[in-house]
């Protein structure tokens, strides 16, 4: 084979992928053109045989019965509370105990870690009657505080952020150590500064499965105004007259946030999944 | 940054680690005293929190399960009592039984994704963060979102799938009130919109398979298939087999995508298409009977660790491992 003609058969094969990327590019964009599309028609034009892409005239209608169905604002206010509170948290203590667990010997380490580690491979069934009963009994049922509570602490982010201390050099540390710097400083001012690619993608996971959540905060939480959006919209699907278009309208002002918060911080999203994305 | 925090060590601060030094004069903590003390101070905010949420609440599901709970009345011991009835009860063969459809079908997720992040491999690909873009928009929304846009999609009467399938000639299917059907579309809405985190996932294994390998196989005259099979593949299947066991386990945990879908307000075959977790939430939640509903979780707890025994056994027939 000539130099040359082996440059075509390379190049008509980049093209034959490119062919089929754009094709499976096509399957994952179109249902959110046409969830799009739908959020602007009315009623009986999402009904319509054979269905049609583009609305006759671009309707806001649909919009305006989501805000009437539901209290859209209070929602998105519960949502971006505990997604904030949830990743500072997170960060906060699983930086904490990943590096106590990477780099501090004290008894019972290996046991403790061993424990944290069983709590990620438990169904989270498990956990959800009791910490229904726990908020009961605090009497924090229908509260922000409730919903938000049982995502303060995360197994999987502190197997996560020791995974990351325990590729940093020890070297630093030990100079510091040297220089006659307790632990508890060689922490917070020199490793915890270096985990921060660890901490970013602990913050993007956190985030992102917190704005997703459903069944904890409807199972802890009826009051509407106490609910993320996640569980808000999901009441729009259960009525007997179904809504198409309200229910397009809800569900793209839901997930809106963070997929532009996923197209502004793009790589760093693709690379926080890459590291954390392992959990479903 | 290194300089920066090499001046400010040799500043004091008001911070709680100068505490400690204080304390040094005073008590003269051995060593590995203190760095004892230091670990379990650094895991105690942690722990606290694990403690009350998460390891109490394992106890206390082992002890629910062996309860009867009524509404307005205590609870009673009843021994095994409401694992007897979780084997007599259909509801819940039916429910295991979609899990496992479920799981399965949710299983090519795999495969797909291989084939996507390979040809996402390729060199002198252009465009690439493109594609990743539009892989991955499923994966940062909401699943309850996912649910409603293929609710919609998936409409028997008037859906564009059927509209999309019957220009090929396929007739006409109510999605998501025919049995089985049901769980299979789900299963595949499952797929697409997991499908860009494991071709994240698989794409960063391939990222650590070594040119040289593909450059020797080019010479010996190996095409690009052949190729793939022989070299990539191999090089490659821990990943995947990891990235397969947790899509396991997190397709028979799947709520939120059945939840949505399968409302049982509107879906006559509710009872029919309903998985573990979805008969969990209706037996805890709805009917509150939480004795009954701690049994099936921790059935659920038992399935899943045998289902990743199985995997970690099947995997040494062939996952390659040595590098």
């Amino acid at each position: 084979m000539t130099a040359k003609s082996r440059i075509q058969t390379q190049q008509q094969r980049l093209m034959l992928v490119h062919a089929i990327l754009i094709m499976g590019s096509a399957v994952m964009v179109f249902p959110f053109v046409w969830q799009i599309m739908t959020s602007f028609k009315t009623s009986p034009e999402a009904l319509l045989v054979p269905p049609k892409l583009l609305p006759a005239a671009f309707q806001f209608s649909a919009y305006e019965r989501v805000f009437a169905r539901i209290p859209f604002w209070d929602m998105l206010y519960v949502s971006i509370w505990s997604v904030v509170v949830r990743t500072i948290a997170q960060v906060v203590f699983c930086s904490m105990a990943g590096y106590a667990f990477a780099r501090l010997r004290f008894p019972f380490r290996n046991t403790l870690f061993i424990m944290l580690l069983a709590i990620m491979m438990v169904p989270r069934e498990i956990y959800l009657l009791p910490q229904t009963e726990i908020m009961k009994s605090l009497g924090l049922l229908d509260t922000i505080a409730a919903l938000t509570a049982p995502g303060l602490f995360s197994a999987f982010g502190t197997f996560l952020m020791r995974q990351f201390f325990m590729t940093l050099p020890s070297s630093l540390e030990e100079a510091a150590r040297i220089d006659g710097a307790s632990r508890l400083r060689i922490f917070f001012e020199i490793m915890l500064p270096l985990a921060r690619p660890g901490m970013v993608a602990l913050a993007i996971f956190t985030s992102l499965w917190s704005w997703n959540e459903l069944l904890w905060p409807i199972v802890v939480n009826s009051d509407p105004s106490k609910l993320n959006l996640a569980a808000g919209i999901s009441s729009l699907a259960g009525t007997r007259t179904i809504d198409f278009p309200m229910m397009m309208a809800g569900s793209l002002m839901a997930q809106l946030p963070m997929i532009l918060l996923f197209i502004v911080l793009q790589k760093r999203f693709v690379e926080g999944i890459a590291t954390s994305g392992l959990k479903g | 940054m290194t300089s920066m925090t090499k001046t400010s060590m040799t500043k004091p601060t008001e911070r709680p680690a100068s505490a400690g030094r204080e304390g040094r004069s005073k008590f003269r903590l051995s060593e590995k005293t203190r760095e004892a003390l230091t670990g379990y101070l650094l895991i105690l905010p942690l722990f606290f929190g694990v403690t009350i949420l998460f390891f109490y609440p394992i106890a206390r599901s082992i002890e629910l399960s062996f309860m009867k709970t009524g509404i307005f009345s205590g609870e009673t011991f009843v021994g095994l009592a409401q694992y007897k009835r979780l084997f007599s009860d259909p509801q819940t063969w039916v429910a295991t039984r979609n899990t496992f459809i479920y799981a399965l079908v949710a299983l090519f997720e795999i495969p797909i994704a291989v084939f996507f992040a390979t040809l996402l491999h390729s060199k002198n690909l252009k465009f690439l963060s493109g594609y990743r873009v539009f892989f991955f928009l499923p994966v940062v929304t909401l699943p309850s979102a996912i649910g409603m846009i293929w609710a919609l999609m998936y409409n028997g009467d008037f859906g564009i799938v059927n509209y999309v399938s019957g220009l090929f000639g396929a007739p006409k299917i109510s999605w998501l009130t025919t049995p089985y059907v049901v769980i299979i579309a789900v299963a595949f809405v499952g797929i697409w919109m997991g499908l860009g985190r494991s071709i994240i996932l698989i794409l960063a294994g391939l990222q650590t398979v070594p040119k040289e390998l593909h450059e020797a196989a080019e010479i010996d005259g190996a095409g690009p298939i052949r190729q793939f099979f022989d070299v990539t593949l191999p090089m490659i299947s821990p990943t995947v087999f990891l990235v397969a066991v947790l899509n396991v386990i997190a397709s028979m945990q799947v709520f939120d995508l059945i939840f949505i879908m399968i409302n049982p307000d509107t879906n006559p075959i509710y009872r029919e298409a309903q998985t573990l977790v979805v008969y969990f939430y209706e037996v805890g939640f709805i009917d509150s009977n939480r004795g009954y509903a701690a049994a099936i979780s921790i059935f659920l707890l038992v399935i899943i660790m045998a289902i990743t025994g199985l995997q970690f056994w099947l995997q040494r027939r062939w996952v390659n491992y040595d590098r």
